[in-house]
């Protein structure tokens, strides 16, 4: 990477050690020569890694042993001109704890300034237009940068050596508080701010990637004010805390929790939320999880060291469009929100969302990767015989270039049917095309025909196109985010996903590697009552598994159908002649069924909140399960999930309490899918598994199939650095192209 | 063949086979109807073959549709509608009252729309072979006015209007298939649009173009708009007419009335400063009594539909490629 201080790091490192030698960069990274007792340089190739600058990552040292030429100094070489060529961009890093305390100094000249930054922290992805990275090709250029903070940036053993975006008060970005008009109000912004907060105001709030919306959290006003401006009725709202002390204050957390909040990425970090605290009902409804981050801009620091308080920090923008980043975007779509902006004049040239990260079993689990993560790339154990473009799913898309080694998944995109989105989303590739010098000759993509990622792979001129199925493309994303190439027998729940067959799938049993797969079994087909309007009312497939599992005669007593007395007739007549009632193995839509008979939720109001909320509404001591009968034999295996429904539908007949039934039918479906399991390990002797797919962000789930797996001696596959949601399809659909490329196939039987 | 729901499928086919063998300057415009000269008459002709089950249904049947659809494909060229060829295909064993019924209403369509039928030819195929009946029906106008007419002639800050509720010919059709348990006060909203045509013509001279939103529905005809106009074409959901049956039915049905299929509405794009005109000519009219202006012509982006939601989000009103699958995940 270029301007994370490697160099300099490694000069005062060898001087230190009384080596002699040198260090530059060439077109495949760094070299260096160093010279001296072997004691030396042994210590030498330790601290190199163990100490290297928080923003350098070192993927491999190749070493090699040279006769002693007998130099007398260490030095930094000049990088040849074509250095820049293979050299990687940063991710935005956190305020260092330099930066942080050179800001809190009365004494020091970037006291209270907004924007500090050096060679170890600040924006980098977010500002950089294109390469070399140099400060003429970021947003800094509009700012010429003083005599004081020129003499650091041009100074090897200053810690803002090469840092791009150095600047002090007098010739860095400036603060501004402004009405949406644009009108700017009197007076210091950040005290504006701050006092409009405390009023229980919304503040627009000019971030690293883009705009957020705060409100005061322990404000129930201010954040219910919140939710009906932005016409966002129920999902969760992340907040900033101060300190991992105020987050204790909040939520328990763990070991690794603190690490994931602490870290230079600055997360969103999933905790589990304490009850009776200070925090207002409206910004988490019925959650017991809490998404909670650390302060990662000095502004954020700024601003929390005087209002001591959780803030609601939620990206800006309304219902489903993209982030605005612009302050003339903000202006025109946020100003029906907003009270007051608190912007500044550093232009943002890459909208980048907050990441969201839980931790599972000890290990960083990412749930939408974005800000801080990207664009580090994912590295593979082979290399792309030419470079490819994949343009992942429809919704919370991602797409991924690759070139070499290395698999550069995007920054979250969001749901294309939004124009904003897609237009991001064009403009998005052809940003990572320049940066990453690729020039795609094979664009893998969706199978699903309307897909709009797909249509814009299909539009491309002179490129090879590579289809690849959706849960096949989430398999080969676990596969590559857990460094394997299968072959796995690869487990795909989710929502959506358009088969080979031209129907839509869900719940996949796949025999799969990097370059194909095979269907051993699935959940039975299920109809799907009015297409989309079932996915928006999971009471409908409800109805649809009911009669699925029943036929003609429906328990009548249910609540379900007691409350949607005038309209289930209707509905379950779609399902049962099959019209405008396409049929999907889905396991999600299954999860949505027992979701609404439990009561827990008949209509959504976004993605897979059914689901959520009856993982929430889980009882966690309960250890109880429903058996589902796994056929003897065929291929693929019809696993009936009406197994599952009829036991919910007794279960609430006989008056067992919501929260126990909810937990035997998560456990009945960890059951199934172990049972499964160890049929299909029976017939293919393969004993690993991978889990991928939207349903097991379900961390229940999750943890007990892995746990039931576990205990039918199977190895687990799970995600960590691309998440299991359509987020990581993009980098699936990559590794399916280059593996079919390379032709390695360890071709499955078919 | 993909089965035609009139979206990006029949597009392709009609681009890469006919249009690829038949290729001619009146064709490739791909209007519906062509127009040509004959000494000094400029006259269109246009043919439209109409496929329907069930044969009958509340607001019409088979062969009004096959009246009105010609009638319509020949108004919304600009022309007056004059003659018209009848061609059928009947299945062997199909009832002769039922055969009279349809004529018996092709007839009175004729008659309201002015025009007459003046050539045909019938022929029987095998039992199970064209669902009853199949009619083709050719159509011959000529143009009286002076518009250049075209949805290739489409401005930035134009206006779209619809000449009344979307989607009820479509849904009552559906319903009339009897395999959905649901009552709908419904009717097909069949009818000749000529002289609603004929009329806004005659009082607006800033029509850009008309079209009737059959297969397909208005997002179809919004979408051919922005391609060959290389427009955005950007429409208000919440300015929609939909019928209140409808919009239940389509609810119930997981479909987009914009897509659905109408046999007497036109969507009409104006010059922007003649919004009101257009409104108040369309209204005066009783088959434009509902008329509705929704939505407008943009600039960016060039050859997209856009929806603006009544939540303030923007979405891309598609073509589709084929019978639609959810997207969601
Ligand atoms: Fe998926
Ligand atoms: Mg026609
Ligand atoms: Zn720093
Ligand atoms: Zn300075």
């Amino acid at each position: 990477m270029q301007g994370v201080g490697f160099r300099p790091f490694v000069h005062s490192l060898a001087t230190r050690l009384g080596l002699s030698g040198h260090v530059g960069n060439d077109v495949h990274g760094v070299f260096l020569e160093v010279e001296g007792t072997t004691a030396a340089v042994e210590r030498f190739l330790v601290s190199v890694t163990e100490q290297a600058p928080p923003l350098a990552v070192i993927e491999r040292i190749t070493t090699d042993e040279l006769a002693a030429c007998g130099s007398g100094s260490f030095e930094i070489v000049a990088s040849e001109a074509a250095g820049t060529r293979g050299t990687l961009v940063s991710a935005d890093s956190t305020t260092c704890a330099d930066c942080l305390r050179e800001m809190l100094d009365p004494h020091d000249r970037r006291f209270g300034h907004p924007f500090v930054n050096c060679t170890n922290c600040g924006p980098r992805f977010t500002i950089v237009r294109d390469i070399p990275y140099d400060r003429p090709l970021t947003t800094m250029s509009a700012f010429a940068m003083c005599a004081r903070c020129e003499s650091e940036y041009h100074d090897p053993a200053d810690r803002r050596f090469h840092a791009q975006p150095v600047c002090c008060p007098d010739c860095g970005p400036r603060l501004r508080l402004h009405d949406a008009a644009g009108v700017v109000l009197p007076g210091d912004p950040l005290a504006g701010a701050v006092a409009a907060l405390e009023r229980g105001e919304i503040v627009a709030i000019k971030g690293l990637g883009g705009y957020h919306l705060a409100v005061d959290a322990t404000n129930q006003d201010a954040a219910a004010t919140l939710r009906k401006r932005k016409h966002r009725e129920d999902k969760p709202f992340a907040v900033v805390v101060s300190g991992p002390e105020r987050a204790e204050d909040l939520c328990v957390v763990g070991e690794d929790e603190q690490a994931l909040l602490t870290s230079p990425r600055r997360p969103i970090v999933l905790l589990r939320a304490r009850t009776g605290t200070a925090l207002a009902a409206a910004v988490a409804p019925g959650n017991r999880r809490l998404g909670v981050m650390l302060p990662y801009t000095p502004l954020h620091h700024l601003l929390l060291r005087q209002l001591d308080t959780p803030i609601v920090l939620t990206s800006g923008n309304v219902a489903d469009e993209p982030i605005a980043y612009t302050e003339q975007q903000a202006r025109a779509r946020l100003s029906g929100i907003v009270d007051v902006f608190l912007s500044h004049d550093r232009a943002i040239h890459m909208r980048t969302d907050d990441s969201v990260v839980r931790s599972f079993r000890g290990r960083e689990m990412l749930l939408r990767r974005s800000r801080g993560y990207v664009p580090q790339p994912i590295p593979l154990a082979w290399d792309f015989p030419r470079h490819v473009l994949a343009c992942g799913a429809e919704l919370k898309n991602t797409f991924c270039v690759a070139k070499q080694h290395h698999a550069f998944v995007s920054h979250h995109i969001g749901d294309l049917e939004n124009h904003e989105t897609l237009a991001s989303f064009a403009e998005g590739i052809e940003h990572f095309r320049r940066l990453f010098e690729v020039d795609p000759r094979l664009v893998a993509h969706d199978l699903h025909p309307e897909y709009l990622s797909t249509k814009y792979a299909q539009g491309l001129d002179d490129v090879e196109l590579v289809g690849v199925q959706h849960h096949h493309a989430h398999i080969a994303a676990c596969l590559v985010d857990n460094a394997e190439s299968g072959p796995v027998l690869g487990v795909a729940f989710d929502g959506l996903g358009y088969g080979t067959d031209d129907t839509l799938w869900g719940g996949e049993f796949l025999l799969s590697d990097l370059v194909d797969f095979r269907r051993l079994a699935h959940l039975e087909p299920v109809a799907m009552p009015g297409a989309t309007t079932a996915i928006r009312q999971p009471w409908r497939m409800a109805v649809a598994h009911l009669v699925s599992a029943y036929g003609q005669h429906l328990p009548a007593e249910l609540d379900l159908l007691r409350r949607n007395e005038q309209q289930w007739p209707a509905v379950a007549d779609l399902a049962a002649r099959g019209v405008s009632a396409p049929p999907t193995s889905s396991a999600g839509r299954l999860f949505d069924a027992v979701a609404a008979l439990l009561g827990v939720r008949h209509a959504i109001n976004y993605e897979g909140q059914a689901a959520v909320e009856l993982e929430q509404g889980t009882d966690l001591d309960e250890r109880g399960s429903y058996p589902v009968t796994v056929p003897a034999g065929g291929e693929p295996l019809r696993v009936p999930g009406s197994d599952l429904v009829r036991a919910v539908v007794e279960d609430l007949r006989a008056g067992v309490a919501a929260p126990v039934i909810a937990a035997r039918f998560h456990n009945g479906v960890a059951d199934m899918i172990a049972e499964v399991c160890t049929r299909l390990r029976e017939s293919t002797g393969v004993s690993t598994v991978a889990l991928s797919g939207g349903v097991f962000q379900n961390m229940l789930l999750l943890e007990r199939t892995t746990a039931r797996l576990e205990a039918g001696d199977f190895r687990v596959l799970v995600h960590a650095r691309v998440p299991t949601n359509d987020g990581g399809i993009s980098l699936g659909q990559v590794a399916v192209a280059g593996a079919r490329d390379r032709c390695d196939s360890a071709v499955l039987p078919r | 063949l993909a089965h035609g729901a009139g979206g990006k499928a029949t597009q392709t086919l009609i681009e890469a086979v006919f249009l690829e063998h038949f290729r001619n300057p009146l064709l490739q415009r791909l209007e519906d109807g062509a127009e040509f000269a004959v000494g000094r008459s400029r006259l269109t002709v246009t043919t439209d073959s109409f496929v329907v089950s069930p044969l009958f249904f509340p607001g019409g049947d088979i062969g009004d549709l096959a009246i009105n659809g010609t009638v319509n494909d020949l108004a919304v060229s600009g022309a007056r509608p004059l003659y018209l060829s009848a061609g059928f295909i009947i299945e062997e064993g199909f009832p002769v009252a039922d055969l009279t019924r349809i004529v018996k209403s092709m007839a009175a369509a004729a008659q309201a729309a002015g025009v007459q039928v003046i050539t045909g030819d019938t022929k029987v195929v095998q039992r199970g072979k064209a669902d009853g009946c199949y009619i083709n029906t050719t159509g011959v106008g000529v143009i009286d006015t002076e518009h250049e007419l075209g949805i290739d002639t489409v401005r930035t800050g134009d206006s779209v209007l619809v000449s009344g509720p979307l989607g009820d010919h479509g849904i009552t059709v559906m319903l009339a298939r009897g395999e959905l348990d649901i009552d709908a006060d419904l009717a097909s909203d069949t009818a000749p649009v000529h002289g609603l045509t004929a009329d806004l013509l005659h009082s607006v001279p800033g029509v850009r173009a008309m079209r009737d939103a059959t297969r397909g529905g208005v997002a179809t005809i919004l979408n051919e708009v922005a391609t060959a106009s290389k427009v955005a074409v950007v429409v208000d959901e919440d300015r929609l007419p939909v019928r209140t049956e409808v919009r239940g039915a389509s609810e119930l049905l997981g479909i987009d009335p914009l897509y659905v299929a109408c046999e007497g509405r036109i969507v009409v794009v104006v010059d922007g400063e003649q919004t009101e005109a257009a409104l108040a000519a369309m209204r005066a009219h009783p088959v434009g009594s509902d008329a509705a202006v929704i939505g407008r012509i943009g600039e960016d982006p060039p050859g997209l539909v856009l929806l603006n939601t009544a939540f303030g989000g923007t979405r891309i009103v598609d073509l589709l490629v084929g019978d639609p699958l959810p997207r969601i995940c």
